[in-house]
């Protein structure tokens, strides 16, 4: 189960803006979802170590060569607001 | 000449320009001109030209065009993974495996419609409007790779990459009867591609048949110095020729092929578990006791990933902004605005998992599953050599009849996600019809088993010979 409390609380974290529809849509749908998954919870999983990756791989490595990156204003173009030096964006406090 | 060579499979209008007796530019053409007349909308966007220069009838892909998923970072052409987000985005570089296969000899014939950011079964997520299946365009192609599926069995293109996550290549090439590979993990690059869960995203190939299957597969792996999970492929892949499958022993796992499969799929099913006992092969049944939880651990895992993911897309670098006011505001109306429904309660899911207080009960025993889930193939590998099962528990649906039961759909995935946590291959090939739609039987087998996958699908496709051209239009 999940309340509207904490689906307004993680939509905060997820920096997402729900409108009053979607929070009554969202803890209705999340919490079918969530009851489902949490079947897990029933599962004896002692000793067993997560799986975070398949691959077994270690750290991959390179030679620390300087190498040309993706020119700034190209870096720039796609923004929706930039201008010569970097990404334009609204003051945190405006 | 276009209709005639519109109908050959994408390996043998290559062979013909290899061999100098059609041309690559004819080709592009006669595509493009059959692309433009797609009616599914399958295609977001279509090439105004083929490549200028190089002789494609000494590449080895022979000039054939192709379809990439909408995901598939394409350099100064639209990129934006089905979402209103990334709307107008041109990246400035091109992902590894298109520029593999564009240097191989398959350049690019369009970007194709998808799940927005390959969150979905059914192509209806995509912020461009759902795909139809060619099959009946009262129906879902299925998803995430939908376009790319719908393009290729409506033959509207020679062939096409998609990615598969938790089955968005497999199920809609099941759904569109055409063939499809999720590769192992590794195999093939990511770099490029927009990322939807990292640890689960592989592009492959959906195709007509096994082998432009595997002669489009060949051509996208290797290690790649940017994607420091990807891996050299051991060994060749070659183009498949297996006639019988003597001597390979295929396990059934009941929890894949019983409860919650449709009757008329189950007979499919059954009739190509006695083709492959006519050419040779055993079936036995071999266990994969945690599949029940594999649907809990991936609707764990990915959107995790995907939370994490997608805070990337904020309004500052690329795509769309929205909003007034403050930094805060403009983030949050610039995610409200751009992002669908599904993308939504996925961020929420994930972002709820990985929270203070839920991380080690959610997320964390998800992995812990996830590690259970591998150990299962690994048992059952020592038993049989490859796993069949089929694809989608039913045909393709209406369109418009689960978009109301999130949780409906995620189920109806059982069939594909095992395969993806554990990192292994799996194909999925028509098996035969029922009411008048195809249906999907999946072969999966150990990391890095594609050759084994590819031979034995060949075989069977041999046998079951199945007849797409129904859904091509003329």
């Amino acid at each position: 189960m999940i309340d509207r409390e904490q689906v307004l609380h993680v939509a905060r974290l997820a920096r997402l803006r729900l409108t009053d529809e979607e929070v009554d849509q969202m803890t209705g749908e999340l919490s079918s979802i969530l009851d489902h998954i949490e079947r897990i919870s029933a599962l004896d999983l002692e000793g067993v170590e997560p799986t975070s990756h398949v691959v077994e791989l270690e750290n991959v490595l390179r030679p620390d060569e300087p190498r040309p990156s993706l020119p700034r204003e190209v870096a720039l173009a796609e923004a929706p607001d930039a201008d010569d030096t970097g990404f334009r964006v609204p003051s945190p406090g405006a | 000449m276009s209709d005639d060579v519109l109908d050959l499979s994408a390996a043998a209008a290559g062979a013909r320009v290899q061999a100098g007796e059609l041309s690559a530019a004819e080709l592009f053409s006669a595509w493009r001109e059959r692309a433009a007349s797609d009616d599914l909308n399958a295609f977001l966007w279509l090439a105004e030209e083929g490549p200028e220069g190089g002789d494609a009838s000494s590449s080895p892909l022979g000039g054939v065009p192709l379809a990439v998923k909408d995901l598939f970072c394409t350099e100064g052409v639209p990129s934006a993974a089905g979402s209103r987000i990334l709307e107008g985005y041109r990246p400035p570089y091109t992902a590894t495996v298109v520029d593999q296969l564009r240097k191989a000899g398959a350049p690019l014939l369009g970007k194709t419609n998808m799940d927005e950011f390959a969150m979905g079964s059914s192509n209806e997520n995509s912020g461009f409007g759902p795909v139809k299946n060619p099959w009946d365009d009262t129906r879902v192609p299925g998803g995430s790779s939908g376009g790319s599926a719908a393009a290729v069995a409506a033959g509207l293109a020679p062939w096409a990459i998609g990615t598969d996550t938790g089955g968005s290549i497999r199920q809609p090439a099941a759904l569109c009867g055409i063939v499809g590979l999720k590769p192992t993990y590794g195999a093939c690059s990511r770099y490029g591609m927009i990322a939807f869960a990292s640890s689960l995203d592989q592009a492959g190939p959906l195709t007509r048949d096994v082998t432009d299957c595997a002669l489009l597969f060949s051509h996208m792996t290797g290690r790649d110095p940017r994607d420091s999970t990807s891996l050299e492929f051991p060994g060749e892949v070659a183009l498949p020729s297996a006639e019988r499958l003597d001597g390979l022993r295929f396990g059934v796992p009941p929890e894949l092929s019983g409860e919650g499969i449709e009757p008329g799929v189950r007979e499919v099913f059954d009739q190509a578990l006695a083709r492959i006992e006519e050419l040779g092969g055993e079936v036995t049944e071999v266990a994969l006791p945690h599949s029940n939880e594999a649907i809990s651990a991936y609707y764990l895992i990915a959107p995790a990933e995907a939370s994490a993911n997608l805070a990337r897309f904020d309004g500052v670098r690329y795509g769309q902004r929205k909003g007034h006011g403050d930094l805060l505001s403009m983030y949050e109306e610039t995610r409200e605005q751009g992002f669908g429904a599904e993308v939504k309660r996925r961020i929420l899911i994930g972002t709820y998992a990985l929270s203070s207080g839920y991380y080690d009960a959610l997320y964390g025993r998800a992995l812990r599953v996830r590690t259970r889930i591998a150990d299962d193939f690994r048992s059952a590998f020592e038993k049989v050599d490859l796993i069949v099962t089929p694809t989608s528990p039913t045909v393709a649906f209406g369109l418009g009849e689960r978009t109301d039961d999130p949780l409906a759909m995620y189920l109806s995935d059982f069939c594909t996600v095992p395969m993806p946590l554990a990192g292994i291959p799996a194909i999925s090939i028509p098996g035969g019809m029922s009411d008048g739609l195809p249906v999907g039987v999946q072969l999966a087998g150990p990391a890095f088993s594609e050759p084994q996958i590819l031979d034995a699908a060949y075989a069977l496709e041999q046998a079951v010979g199945f007849d797409g051209s129904a859904a091509r239009h003329a």
